[in-house]
């Protein structure tokens, strides 16, 4: 079988974003950039479904400008057998990143992409839904836990109420929870090895994909902030200022 | 002027809360507003959601297939149901996540996802970054404005209303490559930590797994959910499903009662939006008492017992 798994650079997860004084972006001037934590999930489940046995290529793919490489070397060092960079320089929303990523599962003929619920830099929780509805097969999103039994998926997923169950069919598309898996760290020898490992670049224009519609971004601002009230001297004025607010109620 | 459609998350049986959580998002935009019913039968939850305040009308669309909420059954007909409308919308819960996005990329169109505010009819403010920047976005008006509510937001519009419910029919093509098989829930019976009025977390100074019980033990007696810091979930003291902050749950309950917990930034921002934090931490310098509206400094296994005793007398 083959798995296509999506790899999204973002800033990295340790960096305190600044929204920058005009309010026309955030501060991204040499802040370190990683794969998204949730893709990271992904590409692991995708090498522990090879590992356990099942025969299947698994591939990397990204969409950004040239050096979103690195990106996908770090994705070969893991253990992707290949990798594909779709070329833009352009910022890319979630239903123009479906439209490519199905014209990538139609031309791999894959039989499961797996994509992070969300990127952490938009937080829009949207690519792998769409990509499936376009792809008119099956999501299942939020996964916490996957198992493969032959063309069906059976999938765990962490939703408000519980955890539910679904069943799928192949192909279909899979988005990652956190509790899904711990990824591997890279060791040297991989990273060494990665670097004789296909990847594939293509440009955006190239592909043949029509451009999606768009939201427009108008300005950027910090969250607003909260600001802290007082302490009080016993569990007494705790209880009666608690009352007072109406939350006990 | 805008017309808009929100879609209903339910059970079978009751409407959920984030409903009407939606719904002050869609008559902040104005207009008129309907609020679709996808389930197997359905009366019940038309029936709470036509009381609804503001709402005008209630489609209730019921056959055997929209039983279970599996989105690759349920967003064809939504894309349908969206003909006519300006707008589109669903809470940001687990079920709207899932949902909205099929049902956009059907329409052809891009979604704004957990609308905080709304500017005008096609603009509206997001978090990004995890809430460490708030972007101001503006959709295409065509084919519609398809968005996603985030729920700690808004407040639930109030009852009163008397709207009609009308039964549709959103004949598309269903899917069998999705089947649902069961929702295994929390046996504790305690309240979703996610969607929970109240909650008491306990963090690295309750000490020990077997010191969380006090933490229990007052959740229970407030009817809360149980939430933990990263650092209690890192010491092993409760389950990773109970973690609250940036990498864990976000919410924002009416009640949030951090025991114990320092208040490290990536837990800040998983409850800022909370009505009204209340701190108990022994040392008077921690950051969570920056952003609590009521601190009180001291020991927590003096204060927890002193504090039930205190609500048993209620």
């Amino acid at each position: 079988m083959k798995i296509l798994v999506g790899i999204k650079r973002v800033v990295d997860f340790n960096v305190r974003i600044q929204v920058k004084k005009d309010g026309s972006g955030v501060e991204l001037g040499g802040v370190k950039l990683s794969i998204n934590p949730f893709d990271e999930i992904a590409l692991e489940e995708a090498l522990r479904i090879r590992e356990k046995g099942v025969q299947a290529e698994v591939v990397a793919m990204s969409i950004g400008p040239t050096d979103v490489q690195q990106q996908l070397r770090t994705a070969l060092a893991m253990g992707a057998d290949r990798a594909i960079l779709v070329e833009t320089a352009d910022a890319v929303q979630p239903l123009m990143a479906a439209r490519i990523f199905l014209e990538l599962a139609k031309r791999e003929d894959a039989d499961l992409v797996i994509l992070g619920k969300q990127a952490i830099d938009d937080d829009c929780n949207q690519t792998g839904q769409m990509l499936a509805a376009l792809w008119d097969r099956p999501q299942a999103t939020f996964a916490s836990a996957v198992e493969l039994k032959h063309k069906t998926l059976r999938v765990t997923r962490e939703v408000d109420a519980g955890l539910e169950v679904i069943e799928v069919d192949l192909p279909a598309v899979v988005t990652t929870d956190l509790r899904l898996n711990t990824p591997r760290f890279v060791k040297m020898p991989d990273i060494m090895k990665a670097k004789s490992k296909p990847l594939a670049t293509l440009k955006l224009a190239e592909l043949g994909v029509a451009a999606a519609p768009a939201l427009q971004q108008v300005s950027y601002a910090p969250p607003p902030q909260r600001s802290g009230g007082h302490k009080v001297e016993s569990v007494q004025a705790l209880v009666k200022e608690l009352q007072d607010r109406g939350v006990l109620s | 002027m805008s017309k808009i459609l929100v879609i209903a998350e339910h059970d079978g049986e009751k409407l959920n809360s984030s409903t009407a959580r939606a719904v002050s998002c869609a008559l902040a935009i104005g207009g008129e507003v309907d609020v679709a019913v996808l389930a197997a039968d359905g009366q019940a939850v038309c029936a709470a959601a036509a009381k609804l305040k503001g709402v005008k009308r209630v489609l209730r669309v019921a056959r055997p297939e929209n039983g279970k909420p599996l989105a690759a059954v349920l967003a064809p007909q939504i894309a349908k149901l969206a003909a006519g409308y300006t707008h589109l919308l669903a809470p940001s819960t687990t079920f709207g996540k899932d949902l909205l996005p099929r049902a956009a990329a059907l329409l052809g169109a891009p979604q704004v996802s957990d609308v905080m505010k709304v500017v005008d009819a096609h603009t509206f403010q997001r978090p990004i970054y995890a809430g460490n920047a708030i972007v101001t976005v503006k959709a295409p008006e065509q084919p519609c404005v398809v968005a996603t509510v985030r729920t700690a937001s808004w407040q639930a519009c109030g009852e009163g209303g008397a709207a009609a419910v009308t039964d549709v029919a959103a004949d598309a093509a269903l899917p069998s490559h999705s089947r649902y098989v069961e929702l295994k829930q929390d046996a504790t019976g305690r309240p979703d930590l996610q969607s929970a009025p109240r909650v008491v977390s306990g963090g690295r100074g309750v000490g020990s797994k077997e010191n969380f019980a006090i933490v229990y033990t007052l959740a229970d007696k407030l009817g809360a959910a149980v939430g933990a810091s990263r650092a209690a979930v890192d010491a092993g003291f409760v389950p990773n499903d109970l973690q609250v902050g940036q990498t864990g749950k976000i919410i924002a309950p009416d009640l949030y009662l951090a025991v114990g917990i320092s208040g490290a930034i990536q837990h800040l921002t998983g409850i800022k939006d909370a009505r009204t934090i209340v701190a108990i931490n022994k040392d008077p310098d921690a950051p969570i008492f920056q952003v609590a509206d009521i601190g009180l400094v001291g020991d927590l296994f003096q204060i927890l017992p002193e504090l039930e005793r205190e609500l048993d007398k209620l």
